[in-house]
């Protein structure tokens, strides 16, 4: 390692050095970094869950546009909206098909005891072109009645329980409606439901009985696509939502294209939602912790090797190379500190999905954006810390 | 006595150098109307009692001070006008030899004596390696070069705070008490290389100390009491 650093640093690595000599002051240090680092991939990890789990509710859907209330924030949240706006799209020649989505939410008794709350897609057999090809299939079997798509990826439901009642195609009981299992689709739990089914429009109607086919709670969209590519495809849908909104001149009602909408979603869970600000918050604690470690771990060494830093003074060395040695004692403990500290936050990712169903992983670009800003914070620390320098007096060495 | 030495080849120029310590009523002057002048390549020593402000002038010599009141002329430039940069780049051709040896605890003997050179730039490694090891050879510690200095005696590390002073091929040495901790041997050989470099490469040495044992050594002996000097003694 020393041999490493005077090459790279061109000097001998003093900074090193030190942090090797105060072997416990070191992995006090490290120790406070890796947590400090632990701290901020558990609540990215958790915010990037989060934002998986939101844009999951989405995936299974293949729609250019999508008609909202003006109220709903998100997919499960707001008013319905009336189906007129659905028939008025269509008016427009550039729209070429739109269907309803119904979503409703409601609490499912698992047969293994466990209860779930249960994201309820309602799909009219007209919308089926609106689903990916992978559910498309499976959704054209919901024709028959009281029949359901099961989340085989919902909370609480164990691979045993999963396996039982969908091979003896069991019913379940979902609001005093009996159901049978069909199938099963993979999306897996978020925030706002443990699981999802999918019905058809009419079985919805026996689940929600208060819901309305006039008033569904989303219009999905589709336009004539043409020859374009696909930016050009996006800036043209993003155009024509403008332009379907100024037709719709409806005040109830909020026109977006499909990205748009997820992207809007993230950003008001993110920001507006307590569970997002909480989460993001926690990314400040944690990143607070380590530049304070580090500070004190920096600053005690610095205030331990004034002597000798006064001697160099007295020798002639410039107040940079005094910073540097600093900042190589910054950037080595943020670097030793980060390896011990990801892979414990991996260890934590694979509990927390294992225990709780999130999808929580760990993102190649997460770990170079924690690497990098453990790197700036430890340096904040170090350039901190340097103020303790102005108290090496050469002058009092004698 | 031989007030103020007369020479073209002068290290070393102070005149009506006035010091003191504190501010309004705790203000205390250490030093009084201090007029001297040392001489490139001699070996002069500083005694007297403590507190009679000897490390004070050493250490405003030296340019580790603010000169409050009068002149300092250290290798023809006066210290009192100099700015950072030029404070920095006059200390770069000092040496200094601490009677605590100042020793940085994780570098090793040779990579102590490394600092004394790298101060003047990166260079050739391998060849300051070499001069490093020549000087640590020099007084004695050849087999040494790897110890940190917590596995040397108090003497070793004394030898090695000199060979670091001493690598660089300063202009001037200014040392307190730098045989203190040194038996009378080696405390005699530290000094004798002192008196060495000065007719050899022209090194002029300030030393402060109490040892008796090495004043026969020195070229110039200058005696202070209260701030002032009182004796000022040719002694080569």
């Amino acid at each position: 390692m020393s041999g490493l650093l005077t090459k790279l640093l061109g000097r001998i690595p003093i900074g090193w050095l030190q942090l090797s000599y105060s072997r416990m002051r070191m992995l006090a240090a490290v120790f406070g970094v890796a947590f400090a680092n632990v701290l901020v991939f558990v609540q990215l990890g958790i915010i990037g869950a989060f934002n998986t789990s939101i844009q999951m509710s989405y995936q299974p859907l293949v729609a250019d546009i999508i008609i909202s209330a003006s109220d709903a924030n998100t997919l499960s949240d707001g008013s319905s909206v009336t189906r007129r706006y659905m028939y008025q799209s269509l008016s427009l020649p550039e729209i070429s098909s739109a269907a309803p989505l119904y979503i409703g939410l409601l609490n499912w008794n698992l047969p293994n005891g466990n209860a779930a709350s249960i994201q309820v897609y309602g799909v009219p057999p007209e919308s089926l072109a609106f689903f990916k090809p992978e559910y498309e299939a499976k959704l054209k079997a919901l024709n028959l009645q009281n029949t359901l798509l099961l989340d085989a990826k919902t909370r609480g439901l164990d691979s045993g329980t999963l396996k039982r009642i969908t091979d003896q195609q069991q019913r379940i009981e979902l609001n005093n409606v009996a159901l049978a299992i069909i199938d099963t689709v993979t999306i897996g739990g978020g925030f706002g439901a443990d699981g999802n089914i999918f019905v058809s429009d009419q079985t919805f109607f026996r689940l929600f009985p208060k819901q309305q086919a006039g008033t569904p709670s989303h219009i999905l969209l589709s336009v004539n696509h043409g020859d374009s590519n696909q930016q050009h495809l996006d800036k043209n849908i993003q155009a024509i939502a403008k332009q379907l909104e100024q037709h719709l001149q409806a005040p109830d009602a909020q026109v977006h294209a499909l990205k748009e909408r997820i992207s809007n979603d993230v950003t008001y869970q993110m920001t507006k939602r307590p569970v997002g600000v909480i989460f993001g918050f926690g990314v400040f604690i944690g990143i607070l912790v380590g530049v304070v470690i580090v500070y004190q771990v920096l600053s005690t060494d610095v205030a331990d090797h004034l002597k000798e830093y006064a001697t160099f003074k007295s020798m002639g060395y410039e107040n940079s190379f005094f910073y540097g040695v600093i900042t190589e004692q910054a950037i080595l403990l943020a670097c030793i500190g980060f390896v011990p500290g990801s892979i414990l936050a991996m260890l934590i990712y694979a509990a927390m999905t294992l225990a709780t169903g999130l999808p929580v992983s760990m993102e190649v670009s997460r770990l170079f954006i924690v690497l990098f800003g453990t790197i700036i914070a430890c340096m904040i620390s170090g350039f901190i810390a340097t103020r303790r320098l102005k108290s090496a007096d050469p002058a009092e060495l004698f | 006595m031989n007030q103020g030495i007369q020479s073209s080849e002068t290290a070393i120029k102070v005149q009506h150098l006035d010091h003191f310590f504190g501010l309004d009523e705790a203000k205390k002057q250490a030093l009084y109307d201090i007029n001297l002048e040392v001489k490139r390549g001699s070996l002069t020593i500083l005694m007297g009692p403590s507190g009679s402000g000897k490390t004070t002038l050493l250490t405003l010599m030296a340019s580790l001070r603010t000169i409050q009141h009068g002149s300092v002329q250290l290798l023809g430039k006066p210290l009192e006008t100099l700015n950072e940069t030029e404070q920095i780049n006059i200390r770069r051709q000092l040496g200094f030899i601490f009677q605590a040896h100042n020793l940085h605890q994780s570098l090793s003997a040779k990579e102590n004596v490394l600092m004394g050179l790298q101060v003047h730039g990166k260079g050739d490694r391998q060849q300051q390696d070499a001069a490093a090891q020549h000087i640590l050879s020099l007084v004695g510690l050849a087999d040494r070069i790897d110890y940190l200095p917590g596995n040397l005696s108090g003497g070793q590390k004394q030898r090695v705070a000199v060979a670091r002073a001493l690598v660089g091929n300063p202009k001037i040495v200014f040392a307190d008490e730098p045989t203190a901790a040194l038996d009378k041997d080696s405390g005699q050989q530290v000094v004798a290389m002192l008196k060495h470099l000065g007719k050899a490469r022209q090194t002029t040495s300030l030393m402060v100390t109490h040892d008796n044992r090495i004043l026969d050594m020195a070229d110039r002996i200058i005696t202070m009491e209260d701030g002032r000097i009182v004796a000022d003694e040719d002694a080569s």
